[in-house]
């Protein structure tokens, strides 16, 4: 069982601030790090690795640091974001060569290659693999010394379902065995799947933390706006300011449609269709125009 | 402060890259011109102690040094793959040391055989001007090794850099600056092969004890930095 504290840590190249002020523990289980692209997510994630001195504060595992420290990485599993890895090897050979370098052998490699189900590859070399297959490799080089601390970065890019299922079943297992996984995504919905716990950063910050249910919430009860046009739009209008889920209504002349801002999430999908339904109102477009990720998050920022 | 994995790694990463071609394509250049030399004009000390010094000591050996001791670390941290090293419990100037004696090995066996059997067909090692020049490509390519280690440790650019610092330090400042030539990995193994051979067949800029000194102390140093620079070396994301 091991514990990764962050603590007041900042990153800035430069003039730039990649993460400003971030302080959170990771323990055991499954932990998601979710934030948009370029949020500070990786730039965190190789501070946790030790691949990267914070500018302030201190990343330590247990109480050791891990900046300088090889001999974190006896418990530290890492998988990188980058692609790149030793092409011109075998599945086999490179995994035996992460094995060795923790003073392991092949029997480990062997194991843990048959944990990410890769055997009947092993021996093609790494440049003739899919995107899936190396992430797979990636990982078995990771688990082969059993660390009691996994780091991923963005691991779900470029997998297709099954191999997404696949990982995400590996990773819950490695959760439910008492090891610290962590992985960042800037899907809510891989996020959700699998972690049980959510920390969420935004433009470098630490936005918010909690389980899914609580972040979930965060994001779906904030107002949220809409552009609808309908075969009557002032009939619509009139009929959803009469309920309390919706807040404000625009006529957007120029756009041909309704501008609205509801506050009540889930009463309102239920609403809109109900009330066209019964006064004979088509429909012609429902679409949110803030459901970017970008904007889902900087509500959260703000709240 | 060797890892043999480090190693294997290593080697198999600069012989199977297509830059390789140059290890085996300039020793094959050499034995040739020496083979054609020889049989064209025959066996002469003088032709065979300039075609040695002036391309396999002034051309080859800082070439290939430049391909095995930037090739040795310069690619895997371009391409990030060096984050499976690093996140290993190995001491990084044990990666350092492991990796600067794949490259000297490389350098050597791609630079100083070849140009003692480059001697041996040119003059069948009269007046010891083969041993000598191998002498001087050995030594010359440890220091090369390390220095080209660290600039591949250090910049992206090291090839670059490295063919600048061969091509044209070494080469055209060289030959017209003499102070260049004090501060030349080339003098000062010439100053050892000077000493190997006899009567002023070869000579160098350099007092032997001033390159010996030198030679050491470049070699030291570029390792420990090396070292250093690794251990703090950062990937930054890809953000």
């Amino acid at each position: 069982m091991s514990t990764l504290t962050i603590d007041h840590v900042s990153r800035w190249f430069g003039n730039v601030v990649a993460v400003n002020d971030v302080t959170m523990s990771i323990g055991p289980g499954v932990t998601g790090l979710l934030g948009p692209n370029g949020a500070g997510k990786s730039t965190l994630i190789n501070m946790m690795g030790g691949f990267l001195d914070p500018s302030t504060g201190s990343v330590t595992l247990d109480g050791e640091p891990v900046w300088r420290n090889e001999s974190v990485y006896r418990s530290i599993g890492v998988v990188p974001e980058r692609e790149a890895m030793y092409d011109f090897l075998t599945g086999r050979e490179f995994v035996v060569a992460n094995a060795e370098l923790q003073g392991l052998g092949a029997a480990e490699a062997r194991k843990a290659l048959a944990t990410v189900e890769m055997e009947h590859a092993q021996d093609r070399k790494i440049a003739t693999y899919s995107k899936g297959m190396r992430q797979r490799v990636k990982m078995a080089s990771a688990l082969v010394h059993e660390p009691s601390v996994l780091l991923l970065d963005e691991p779900f890019n470029g997998m297709d379902p099954r191999q997404r299922m696949q990982l995400m079943e590996l990773l819950r297992r490695m959760g439910a065995e008492g090891r610290t996984v962590l992985f960042s995504s800037h899907i809510l919905e891989e996020v959700e799947q699998l972690a049980s716990h959510i920390e969420v950063i935004v433009a470098g910050r630490h936005a918010a933390s909690g389980d899914f249910r609580r972040i979930r919430r965060l994001m779906t009860d904030r107002p949220h706006r809409y552009l609808i046009r309908s075969s009557d739009d002032r009939a619509l209008a009139a009929a959803l300011i009469a309920d309390p889920s919706t807040a404000g209504i625009e006529v957007d002349v120029v756009e041909g449609g309704l501008r609205i801002q509801a506050v009540d999430f889930g009463r309102f999908t239920e609403l809109l269709p109900q009330v066209a339904r019964a006064r004979g109102i088509r429909l012609l477009t429902v679409s949110p125009s803030d459901e970017s990720l970008e904007s889902v998050f900087s509500y959260l920022v703000a709240a | 402060m060797y890892d043999p994995t480090v190693a294997r790694l290593t080697y198999r990463a600069l012989l199977g890259r297509r830059r390789a071609a140059i290890l085996f394509l300039l020793p094959g250049l050499l034995l040739l011109i020496a083979t054609a030399v020889r049989v064209i004009n025959g066996a002469d000390d003088q032709v065979a102690a300039d075609l040695l010094g002036g391309f396999a000591l002034a051309t080859m050996v800082p070439l290939i040094g430049v391909i095995a001791g930037t090739g040795a670390i310069g690619p895997e941290i371009d391409d990030g793959s060096i984050v499976y090293l690093l996140s290993k419990p190995v001491k990084r100037p044990t990666i350092i040391m492991t990796k600067l004696i794949v490259a000297i090995a490389v350098t050597m066996a791609f630079s100083a055989v070849p140009t003692l059997i480059a001697g041996f067909i040119l003059n069948g090692n009269g007046q010891q001007v083969a041993v000598a020049y191998t002498v001087a490509a050995l030594v010359a390519s440890i220091a090369y090794s390390a220095l080209f280690l660290l600039l591949g440790t250090i910049s992206r650019h090291a090839v670059v850099i490295g063919l600048v610092y061969a091509l044209v330090w070494e080469a055209l400042f060289g030959s017209l600056i003499a102070g260049a030539r004090t501060l030349s990995v080339q003098q000062w193994a010439l100053a050892l092969a000077e000493k190997v051979t006899g009567e002023g067949l070869i000579s160098s800029d350099v007092a032997l004890p001033t390159a010996a000194v030198l030679l050491v102390a470049v070699t030291l140093g570029a390792t420990w930095f090396a070292g250093h620079k690794l251990r703090t070396l950062t990937l930054a994301g890809e953000e």
